[in-house]
């Protein structure tokens, strides 16, 4: 990469949401936001190339995506409406200063998570507006065809404009919730990356990764008192820490107990763990932690160990049923039994694991945890057939991979 | 911005019927913070007529015009600044007519 390539790369990544929440704040509209700022990194592209870059990136990017906004609305305009476009070219006032927490890239953020929004609309806009991604780069990461992605999107879009979606922040008693949503869409975007599905797919999508990573930082730079949101880049961190070692050459998943210990991300687990240590100071202090706290110390207790046999599984114990407390949900009942099987053995793990039959029967994992816990309990043939229902459930490639060497080495 | 909040009722699981004082006295409230522009419950939809002149001459038939489990069983029309608000308002509707409700904005 050349120097202008960098320059470029580091802009688009600092200043894309910058530059879209700042326009959509000015003229009020999210599609002359997203196509003024595209164009307006798309010029920087070439004239960068040309004239070499600017002093200041951020502001040369903005000025740019503002003239392209007023050309456009002048063109649009050129019929009717000439009062307004007269309002547009007379504003010129720069953003009023804000408080720490009224950032205008939180309101482009709190916009595109609108519960009144799709789940998949959210995840998609999110990754648009905020994240910069282009619509095809969005469609391969969720299996779908571009044409399909923009449909999402435009439709997302169309909405926010008819249903009066308002661009600000959430009123302070909806606060939490409207965070805990927006935190959703950006653990959705990681999981994905984390654990890609799909038979074509690589088993880990680091863009992904990466890109909720990236924009639970500004989150955790805008809501810097937020417990959750440091909750979350932990679980994040220590989850992405593992990554070099969670995919054997030979693209087969790594379980934990047999990771390279030696090439985890030591500085990710340094980071995450000064994360968790400061929710765990709030704690004391009095802070009820949320489940992202609670997962993040989960995994800050796996990651401290230096090797699977110093794991304090007591301590993931106590902070499973800490979650179980406050998220009853089956599949932390799952996780829970997988620290009960090292504690108490495989047999009293796989009675709590068979209770879950019911709710769990279509999830690979469940099926997983009870072939691994057979198979400990010299149970092969019962193991076998969990094993083939886990394959046939898993999605990636790397777990499939994994499951089946696990199945052929039942006796 | 304007909304029409429509109240959802279902024959398989109806709401309660006791709700009128409840849904008074939030017309109300709706109408001192100057939300309210127009609310109406609405007859059984069996008693509905569709006419439809479309062709030569009017036709009219009994019932409505989709026949569901889900019905609309009254409606609202709002004044509010935005969705959120909208929103909000509908949340706390959905609890005093014990129903669902839709917010669907005019155009």
């Amino acid at each position: 990469m050349n120097d202008v390539d960098e320059v470029m790369t580091r802009a688009h990544h600092d200043e894309w949401a910058r530059v879209v929440a700042a326009l959509t704040r000015r003229f009020g509209d999210l599609d002359i936001a997203e196509e003024a700022a595209a164009e307006a990194f798309t010029t920087a592209v070439e004239r960068w190339r040309a004239d070499g870059p600017p002093p200041n990136p951020g502001a040369w990017l903005t000025t740019t995506a503002n003239r392209k906004a007023i050309d456009r609305i002048r063109r649009e305009n050129k019929r009717d409406d000439k009062h307004k476009e007269a309002q547009m070219l007379h504003d010129d006032i720069p953003a009023e200063p804000l408080g720490a927490i009224d950032d205008d890239r939180l309101r482009l953020i709190f916009t595109c998570c609108h519960p009144a929004l799709a789940v998949e609309a959210r995840v998609a806009l999110t990754l648009r507006m905020v994240g910069g991604l282009t619509v095809p780069e969005i469609a391969r990461a969720f299996l779908v065809r571009p044409a399909t992605m923009e449909q999402r999107i435009t439709r997302a879009k169309a909405k926010i404009k008819a249903a009066g979606i308002p661009y600000r922040m959430p009123a302070a008693d909806d606060l939490p919730a409207r965070v805990c949503g927006v935190l959703a869409v950006l653990f959705l975007v990681f999981n994905e990356g984390y654990l890609a599905s799909g038979p074509d797919t690589d088993p880990l999508r680091h863009d992904l990764t990466c890109e909720a990573i990236r924009l639970t930082r500004l989150i955790r730079a805008l809501l810097p008192q937020d417990g959750e949101v440091a909750g979350l880049l932990a679980l994040m961190l220590l989850t992405e820490a593992r990554r070099p070692a969670r995919i054997s050459a030979g693209g087969e998943l790594v379980a934990l107990h047999e990771q390279d210990r030696g090439a985890w991300d030591a500085a990710l687990i340094a980071e995450g763990h000064r994360l968790v240590r400061e929710r765990l100071a709030a704690a004391a202090a009095g802070a009820a932690p949320g489940r992202y706290q609670i997962l993040a110390a989960i995994n800050a207790v796996h990651t401290s160990a230096r090797d699977i046999r110093d794991t304090d599984w007591s301590q993931v114990l106590a902070l499973y049923d800490q979650l179980v407390r406050l998220d009853p949900s089956p599949i932390i009942a799952l996780n829970r039994a997988i620290a009960v099987a090292e504690l108490d053995g495989p047999e009293v793990a796989l009675a709590i694991v068979d209770r879950l039959a019911e709710a769990l029967a279509g999830y690979h994992a469940y099926h997983a945890t009870r072939a691994d816990l057979l198979r400990r309990l010299g149970r092969s043939r019962h193991s076998r057939a969990a094993y083939d229902r886990a394959i046939e459930l898993a999605g990636n490639t790397g777990e499939i991979a994994y499951l089946t060497r696990r199945r052929a080495q039942l006796r | 911005m304007r909304y029409l909040v429509s109240v959802i009722d279902d024959k398989s699981d109806p709401g309660s019927t006791d709700r009128r004082p409840a849904i008074s006295a939030f017309n109300e409230r709706l109408i001192a913070e100057g939300y309210w522009v127009f609310s109406g419950g609405l007859a059984d939809p069996d008693v509905a007529t569709v006419v439809d002149n479309r062709d030569e001459r009017a036709v009219f038939s009994d019932g409505p015009f989709l026949e569901s489990k889900e019905y609309l069983a009254g409606v609202w029309v709002w004044e509010a600044p935005d969705l959120d608000v909208a929103l909000k308002l509908a949340a706390e509707a959905s609890k005093v007519c014990d129903r669902k409700i839709e917010v669907r904005p005019f155009q």
